[in-house]
Order: C-alpha cells, then sequence, then structure tokens
C-alpha cells in the first residue's frame, strides 16, 4: 500500500470534518439566512466528494489516523463543534471553515499531482473538479467575510 | 371610453408585423369634470408600473383631475391601463394625506414641525456618528421617487456619511434583472425595446404576468396575436394567466412547471438547443465566452428529466424549444416568476444565454426584455440608491470609484467600497442586531412588502433602531417610525424617471402638494444641509437646490457610462416622446436597442462586476476576470438546478406563491384610494386549484385558514386556475384600511407566511419559496373577493359554492356611486 492510501484517508477526514462544520456553523447562525443555505449548499459539495472517494479508495486502500499513520496525523483538524455567537462569532467561525477548507483544497492539490504521476485518469478528474470545487467554497466564505468584517469588527455590539 | 375595470387591455388596434402600432388615446377625467373645464395639461409619464407610459396631467383649480395619454410618446402612443387611468391621481386629494411632520412622543406619533421632525432627525445622526460611525447609518428607499432625489441621496449616503448601508425596495423587484444583466453582459441595462414586440415571431414570457403587472406591454402584444400574422406566445407560470391563454390560442406552449424548478426548465430549453443544432456556432464563437461549460452544465436535463422535476410534459418542453430554436425573431420578457423563485438569478440568465446562443439580440425582434416592477426602478439602479455605485461603476474597481470621489472632490477611501453596497435583507438584519440604529425609510412599505412580516414588525417595533419614514401616508411602516415625514408625490414635484426598456421622461409639477409636505429632494437637501456635509474644498458636498440642477449634476456621472444621460437635458426632454439611454454625442436622440454591434460591456475596464458564481454568490476576483479576457464578449454561464429551500412534507403539503393583480399597486398606498380600483379588488383572498379544493373539501368563497411555519392567514378562497399543489396569494393588503375591530381579526397579509431567503446572487428575497397548508374555517355563501377578468378568475370547470356563481363577482351595487375617494373596504368576514 502506498502513501497515497494516507492522503485517501486525509481527504476522507477533512471532507467529512469541513461538511460537518459548514453544516454546525449555518445551523448555528440560522439568523444568518444566507450562511444557512449556502453552508447546506457547500456542505453538499463535500458529500459528493466523499462518494466518489469510494472506488478511489478501493483501488488505492484507505488509512486513517491511528491505523499506523505517522504522518500526516499533525493534519487532522477537528471539526467545529459549536458556533461563536454574534456578528463577531459569525466572523471567527467563518475563519475556521476556512483553514478546513484549506486543508482540503491542498490535500486534493497533493493528490492530483500523485494521480499525475500515476497516470490515474479517473483519479485525475475527481481531483481537479474536487479541487475546483473547494474553491468555490472557498471563494464564498471570502466573499462571505469581507462584506461582514466591517460592520463586525467596528459596530457590532 | 369602455369601463377598463372590465375592459382591462381596451379596444384592440391590430397590424401586422414590421407596421407601426397604431394609436389609441385613453383618458380620463373625475366624475363632473368636462374636457373644457380641464385649464392645463401638463406633461409627465404614469408611475404605476414599470411601463413607463407618456401622458399628460389634467388640471383645474389648483388640483388633479385627470390624465390623458400621450398620442406621441414611444411608450405607449396614447394608451393608459386601468391603474394609470383610475389610479394616478385619485390619492392626492385624499382627506388622509401626511401634511405636517410627526414624531413620537411618549410612545405616540403627534403632530409637530419641520424643524422640531429633522432636528430630531439630525440629533441622533450626529450622535450616532460620533459614538459608532457611519456605519450605523442606513437608508432604505424605493423604486417610486424620482433620478434627481434618488441621485443627490445617493451622494448624501456615500460621499457624505459614507455607509455602505443604502438600498430601495428594488431589491425586492428587480434586483435579479440587473443582476442578469451584469453577470451576462458587463454591465445593467435592458438591450431591447418595446418595439420589438411590432417584429417578433414568438415571444416568450417568463414568469411574468404581463397582462396584469405591465397592461399597456401587454395591449401591444395582443395587438400582434389578433393580426393576421401572429407571433406565437410561449408562457412559463404556475397560473393559467391570460398569457397563459394567448399561448394555447397562438399555437405557443403553456408550460407550467413546479414553483421552484425554473432553472431545472431552462437548463431542459438550453439543452434543446443544442441538441438540436439550433445554436449559432460561428457568432457563438466570436461573440461569447463559456459555451463548452454551459453545454457541459446543461447536459443532463434532457427533456424527460425536466418533465419529472417540473412536472411538465416532455413534449411540451421540446415544443417550446422548438419554437425558440426555428423562429428568426424571438423576444423573451422576464418578471417575478422568475426573480421572486428559487435560484433566480441563473433563471434568468438562463434566458439571456439563450438569446446569446441563437445570436438574437440587438437586432429588430430579437431581445431579451428583463422587466422591472416599478417606474423608477432603473434609476434607483443607476444613481447608485440600492447595492450599487452611481453609474454603474465597480464596488470592486478601484478607478470607478477614484472617478468618482473626483467628481464628488472626496476622499476615495469615504466611498464604501470593500464589498458591495448592502442589501436590503442584511440592512433589517444589522438594524435587528442593533448594530444600524438609525434607519430612514422612503417612500415604501417594509412592513407589508417584505418577506417573513413578523420579523419585520420586530424589527420597526423596537426602538434600538431610529426609524425616519418618509411618505405621502401614513402607511403600516408609519405607524412604527420615530419621526415620519410628509413628502410630496406624483404631479407635485418635478424629476425625470427612466422605464424599463430605458426610456427616460420628465414629469412636471401639476400641482402644489398639501400642508407642509415636500418633494423628497427638498427633505433631502435638509438633511443634508442640517449635517454640512461638505466636500474636500470645504464647499457643499450636495451643489444643487432645484431637480434640473440635480439632473445636470448627474448628466456629469453618467458621463461615459453606459447610462450616458449627457445628451439628454430638461429641454430635450420635454419634446412629443420619452428618450432611450445612451443619449450623447454619439447617438444624439438616443438608442433604441443595445448591443446592436454584439460588442458587450464586458472589457475589465468597463464592467460593473467581475461576475459572481451563480451557485453561491462567491465573487469572482478583479484577477480571475481579466484572465478570462472577456474583451466584449458576453459571458454564457450555467448552473445545475438545486431543490428549492423550503419543500413541502406531511404537515405542509402546498406550495405557497405570492404575486399581483392588474387593479392594485404594491401595498395599495395609491390604488386602494381610487373607488374603481378599489371596488374591482376589496379584500384578500388565496386561489386553489380546482384538485386541491375538492381534497380539502373547500368551496368557492369559503373561509379559509392558511399557515407556513412562520405565521398564517384567514381570507376567503378562490378556486381558479393555479396549478394543482399551489396555493396563491395577492401580496398588496396589509392593515392601513381596515378599522380597529378587523385589525384583531387574523391577519391577510400574504407576508405573513413567506421566509426569509434570497437569492445568492440578485440578493432577491425568495416570496415564491415556501410550503404551506389550507384548511377550511367555515363557509361564507358569497365569491371570493378576488377580481373576476384576469388570472383570478374562478375556474370554469367547478361551479363556485354559495349562491350566484362565478358571474357574480361583480362590485357591490353599495359602492357603485361612490366618489373617487378612500374608503375602507369591509373585511370579509
Amino acid at each position: 500500500m502506498t502513501h497515497l492510501a494516507t492522503y485517501v484517508g486525509l481527504l476522507h477526514h477533512s471532507e467529512q470534518a469541513l461538511a460537518d462544520s459548514l453544516r454546525t456553523v449555518g445551523q448555528g447562525h440560522a439568523q444568518e439566512a444566507d450562511v444557512f443555505h449556502v453552508c447546506e449548499t457547500l456542505a453538499r459539495l463535500s458529500d459528493d466528494h466523499m462518494r466518489s472517494l469510494t472506488p478511489i479508495a478501493h483501488r488505492y486502500g484507505e488509512k486513517h489516523s491511528g491505523e499506523d499513520v505517522e504522518e500526516p496525523e499533525r493534519l487532522y483538524a477537528d471539526g467545529i463543534g459549536t458556533v461563536r455567537e454574534g456578528a463577531v462569532g459569525l466572523l471567527r467561525d467563518l475563519q475556521d471553515l476556512c483553514l478546513l477548507a484549506t486543508l482540503v483544497q491542498t490535500s486534493w492539490t497533493v493528490v492530483d499531482q500523485a494521480a499525475q504521476g500515476a497516470r490515474d485518469r479517473e483519479l485525475l478528474e475527481l481531483a481537479q473538479q474536487a479541487s475546483a470545487h473547494t474553491s468555490r467554497q472557498l471563494t464564498w466564505l471570502n466573499t462571505r467575510m469581507r462584506a461582514a468584517a466591517p460592520q463586525a469588527l467596528l459596530v457590532a455590539p | 371610453m369602455a369601463d377598463r375595470i372590465v375592459d382591462v387591455w381596451g379596444t384592440r388596434t391590430p397590424h401586422e408585423r414590421g407596421t407601426e402600432w397604431p394609436t389609441r388615446v385613453d383618458q380620463h377625467l373625475a366624475e363632473g369634470v368636462r374636457e373644457e373645464d380641464v385649464e392645463r395639461w401638463v406633461p409627465s409619464a404614469c408611475v404605476l408600473c414599470s411601463n413607463g407610459c407618456g401622458c399628460d396631467i389634467a388640471v383645474t383649480n389648483g388640483v388633479m383631475v385627470g390624465v390623458r395619454g400621450r398620442a406621441t410618446d414611444a411608450v405607449n402612443h396614447g394608451r393608459l391601463g386601468p391603474k394609470g387611468l383610475y389610479g394616478s391621481w385619485a390619492w392626492a386629494n385624499s382627506p388622509e394625506r401626511l401634511t405636517r411632520p410627526l414624531v413620537r412622543e411618549n410612545g405616540r406619533l403627534v403632530e409637530s414641525d419641520w424643524e422640531t421632525a429633522m432636528g430630531r432627525v439630525v440629533d441622533v445622526s450626529r450622535r450616532l456618528l460620533a459614538e459608532k460611525g457611519p456605519l450605523s447609518h442606513g437608508f432604505y428607499t424605493s423604486g417610486q421617487l424620482f433620478l434627481e432625489e434618488y441621485y443627490t441621496l445617493g451622494v448624501i449616503g456615500k460621499g457624505g456619511l459614507g455607509t455602505p448601508h443604502m438600498d430601495g425596495n428594488t431589491r425586492l423587484c428587480t434586483a435579479t434583472s440587473a443582476a442578469a444583466f451584469k453577470e451576462s453582459f458587463g454591465t445593467d441595462g435592458q438591450p431591447g425595446t418595446y418595439s420589438d414586440i411590432e417584429h417578433c415571431d414568438a415571444i416568450f414570457l417568463f414568469g411574468h404576468n404581463m397582462a396584469e403587472t405591465q397592461t399597456v406591454l401587454w395591449a401591444r402584444i395582443l395587438d400582434r396575436t389578433r393580426a393576421q400574422d401572429p407571433p406565437k406566445v410561449v408562457c412559463v407560470d404556475p397560473r393559467r394567466t391570460k398569457v397563459a391563454e394567448e399561448a394555447v390560442r397562438t399555437g405557443g406552449v403553456h408550460l407550467a412547471p413546479r414553483v421552484g424548478t425554473n432553472l431545472a426548465l431552462m437548463n431542459g430549453l438550453t439543452r434543446e438547443l443544442f441538441a438540436h443544432g439550433w445554436v449559432d456556432d460561428q457568432w457563438v464563437e466570436h461573440h461569447t465566452l463559456g459555451a463548452d461549460s454551459l453545454r457541459e452544465t446543461v447536459e443532463p436535463y434532457t427533456p424527460e428529466e425536466v418533465a419529472r422535476v417540473c412536472e411538465v410534459d416532455a413534449e411540451d418542453v421540446r415544443r417550446a424549444a422548438r419554437i425558440f430554436g426555428e423562429s428568426r425573431r424571438v423576444l423573451s420578457t422576464v418578471l417575478q416568476g422568475f426573480y421572486q423563485s428559487h435560484q433566480a438569478t441563473a433563471a434568468s440568465v438562463a434566458v439571456n444565454n439563450m438569446h446569446l446562443l441563437r445570436a438574437m439580440i440587438g437586432r429588430p425582434g430579437a431581445g431579451v426584455l428583463q422587466m422591472n416592477g416599478q417606474p423608477t426602478a432603473q434609476n434607483t439602479r443607476e444613481c447608485g440608491a440600492d447595492g450599487d455605485l452611481p453609474g454603474f461603476r465597480n464596488w470592486d474597481n478601484v478607478d470607478h470609484v477614484r472617478d468618482l470621489a473626483a467628481l464628488w472632490n472626496v476622499d476615495e477611501l469615504t466611498i464604501p467600497h470593500w464589498a458591495p453596497p448592502t442589501h436590503a435583507m442584511q440592512i433589517f438584519r444589522y438594524a435587528e442586531q442593533g448594530s444600524i440604529g438609525w434607519l430612514w425609510i422612503s417612500a415604501t412599505n417594509p412592513a407589508v412588502s417584505m418577506p417573513e412580516s413578523a420579523r419585520i414588525r420586530k424589527i420597526l417595533q423596537s426602538r434600538k433602531c431610529f426609524t425616519i419614514v418618509q411618505d405621502l401616508f401614513l402607511t403600516e411602516t408609519a405607524e412604527f417610525a420615530d419621526v415620519v415625514l410628509p413628502a410630496a408625490g406624483w404631479g407635485e414635484k418635478t424629476g425625470c424617471f427612466t422605464n424599463a426598456d430605458r426610456t427616460v421622461h420628465l414629469s412636471r409639477k401639476a400641482v402644489e402638494p398639501p400642508g407642509d409636505a415636500r418633494s423628497d429632494l427638498d427633505i433631502f437637501l435638509m438633511y443634508a444641509d442640517a449635517m454640512g456635509f461638505t466636500d474636500q474644498d470645504g464647499a457643499p458636498l450636495v451643489k444643487w437646490r432645484s431637480p434640473q440642477e440635480a439632473f445636470d449634476a448627474w448628466r456629469e456621472c453618467s458621463r461615459g457610462r453606459p447610462c450616458d444621460y449627457t445628451g439628454l437635458s430638461y429641454e430635450k426632454l420635454s419634446g412629443p416622446s420619452g428618450i432611450p439611454w445612451p443619449c450623447n454625442e454619439d447617438s444624439p436622440e438616443g438608442t433604441e436597442r443595445l448591443y446592436a454591434d454584439s460588442v458587450f460591456n464586458t472589457a475589465p475596464d468597463q464592467c460593473e462586476t467581475y461576475g459572481h458564481d451563480l451557485l453561491t454568490g462567491g465573487t469572482v476576483s478583479p484577477t480571475q476576470y481579466r484572465a478570462l479576457a472577456p474583451g466584449g464578449r458576453a459571458l454564457l454561464k450555467g448552473a445545475a438546478y438545486e431543490p428549492p429551500h423550503e419543500d413541502t412534507d406531511s404537515d405542509y403539503p402546498l406550495l405557497y406563491s405570492t404575486g399581483r393583480t392588474v387593479y392594485h399597486f404594491h401595498t395599495r398606498t395609491k390604488t386602494a384610494r381610487s373607488a374603481k380600483l378599489n371596488r374591482a379588488a376589496p379584500d384578500a383572498w388565496v386561489e386553489l386549484s380546482p384538485s386541491d379544493a375538492t381534497q380539502l373539501g373547500i368551496d368557492e368563497g369559503d373561509l379559509v385558514r392558511v399557515e407556513s411555519p412562520r405565521g398564517a392567514i384567514e381570507v376567503q378562497a378562490r378556486i381558479g386556475h393555479v396549478r394543482p399543489g399551489t396555493v396563491f396569494a395577492p401580496f398588496h393588503y396589509g392593515t392601513w384600511d381596515l378599522d380597529e375591530p378587523a385589525r384583531a381579526h387574523p391577519s391577510r397579509q400574504a407576508n405573513e407566511l413567506t421566509m426569509t431567503v434570497w437569492d445568492p446572487v440578485s440578493k432577491q428575497p425568495y416570496f415564491k419559496t415556501a410550503a404551506c397548508r389550507v384548511r377550511k374555517i367555515a363557509a361564507s355563501g358569497r365569491p371570493a373577493p378576488a377580481p373576476a377578468h384576469t388570472a383570478s378568475a374562478p375556474a370554469p370547470t367547478r361551479p363556485p359554492g354559495g349562491e350566484g356563481g362565478a358571474d357574480a363577482v361583480t362590485p357591490s351595487r353599495e359602492h357603485a356611486d361612490a366618489p373617487e375617494r378612500p374608503s375602507n373596504p369591509p373585511r370579509s368576514v
């Protein structure tokens, strides 16, 4: 089994953490109607990626943290368990989501490179599509943070 | 003249394709006024829908007494609709007009004077500016003011205070139109013109009940469909509207998709264009970007898949697409059925896409009309009184902001441009949270018109946010205000406005406003003076006093932009017809169609936005956009269909959709004060399909309770023409004209049920995405108070319960001779 199996496991874990956290933040900030609905839409993108990983895991195997995986266990990120309150809380939660999504994206980048080396067309297509989707997730998070930051930092109670 | 309550569209004047629409002059004078009694006819244009019909106001003894369509005007060739004829001026003489400022004392609004009222506005403004800065200030304006007023407001908000929190109620009606233009063509700006009706072979109306929302435009279409060589009509609407009937009559198609599935249908129609080779490949190659990606996006939407998602006939999808694919000139119009429904921007962009794929843009008969809801909504968008910078400038383009700062002579950092200007729903959210503490609402009635009424009432009621309401009447919203400012209305002030096909009209002051009421422009100037806003040289920031001076200032702001007004002036606009922008040295008589040269406003230095992800609303960065190198090519953008945010379940098994009737405009502030219009639609109702009504044991006229997870209404049921599984409710009815006992009854306000959710790109709230349930409360023995001559007519297949039947739905006799002044309609209980 190659180290790619470790990364399949890492991807699975980080996509799951991102999807769960998007839903936690969306539901926790449901009073922000756009956050509630868009977070659900974005979480569904991650759901799709996890489903698409199944045939890949069959071929390369999948190793998870604690299963003799020495590295990169430090990269395993915990999702967001509870949300913070108020406008500033939302801002920080969005920042947390950005960190999780960035981990997902760099993991796909690494897997994309490996897929090229392995001449694995199926994995390559998945990695490129998933990476594009992760960019969409990050773009929305950034757009929302930029709009919210001045009000949250300067005037929010 | 015929009774235009019954004969809504007037006498037909059919004519052949390519010939000019014949003139027909419509006129209405107050009872007892003869034509020879009219002392003056004052030039104006109608403000009771977005069509913008040229008209003249009849004046006698300093009072408006009538209105007449202008024969020479390009928009209407003399015609006026029922709202224009009967509703234009009846409100002006109402004893209920606000004539003095009101201020809140010990919890009650009491009469005051301008010094006191404006003093309070300014005191709170200064205090909050000192304590919290400009982000504590918000403005929620309208699609009803004049261009000069919006521009002045925009300068005060963006150049004076420096707050991004300014939007119009245009967010509720027309934001998606602007957003769709920006995504496809680079900037706002209607590509087509109304005269495309005279040249087209097919007309597609997407979510647009034009027969009721723009009656004169519909009359223009009927004059073609009733001629020897009619265009085929295709209608997308969940109700069997008059438009839908005309579609069937002309050999077109009526598609009634399940509410919330528009994008799936549009993707299916688009796929058919690709699949049958109806795409103009060469033109698309030269003038667009994104065709391959769009083709991939729409590939899964076969007619059968569309039939499954939208619950329509696959064959109807094929037929509709074939009409689009095989006609030489197609005109499309789009309105609230798309703008206020799920995936609004993506579905409206899809209409633009279909025209681009067929190269049907910028030539006679081949055009797009993404309509507006309100008469002056275009100006709210142009002048920067909504979520845009003035002159269609791009908030994300440093050069555009710098340009504006130089024009106003202010520091560019004063103009907020770190994100798009705040949209209305977010402004109310900030007020709810307490970070906006001063909110100025002008000429709009959010207490009735915004979604989830209970929430909006709570925000307005809370004394956390100091609220100023500026209006003609004590609206439901004004009742919650801290300060109420009495405004002059149409005919009582001078100013310009621009209709949905970019035609600019000048509306002259005909009479004096009542009491101490002042024009909105004067009120805004009063605030600017009191605040002492200055430019970088210490001169007053707002350098004009009169409407004409304001217009001239705006003209400079528009210079070189797509909405170029530099060739227009009050003198030029005093001619026989309105003039469409851009009007400048290159086009001194205005411009009928945009993009006739197939060059779009997408160049990075020109465009108004760098674009968005249609699924999420995430913004494209300037660098990413430049890398696309659009260079004047239009953008084809697609998105996958996603299920709506609230679907039916066992608790709420029906879909709920709100909409309009021909006889009322908005929350009836003006139209219910016309006795004729009020009698035609005196009270709220809901429409059910015959099959749902049978299943629920509901008969015509029964009092029913309609509930969603957010609220409930109790109104009479009309067994009508709505799609099975769907409940339709008119959104016009609030509480202002109910007496105290009636106010204690359960609400009749459609927005009690709607949800707080908006489109990710246009930020337009969805009024047509909610689940509901209906149950009978009591039989009433009489038909619902719904109009009988429109889409709200009773279903023919099922005789209504109670006595009388369908034909009994006529105005009650006791009101038949009522004078044209306010009357309180009886509650339907």
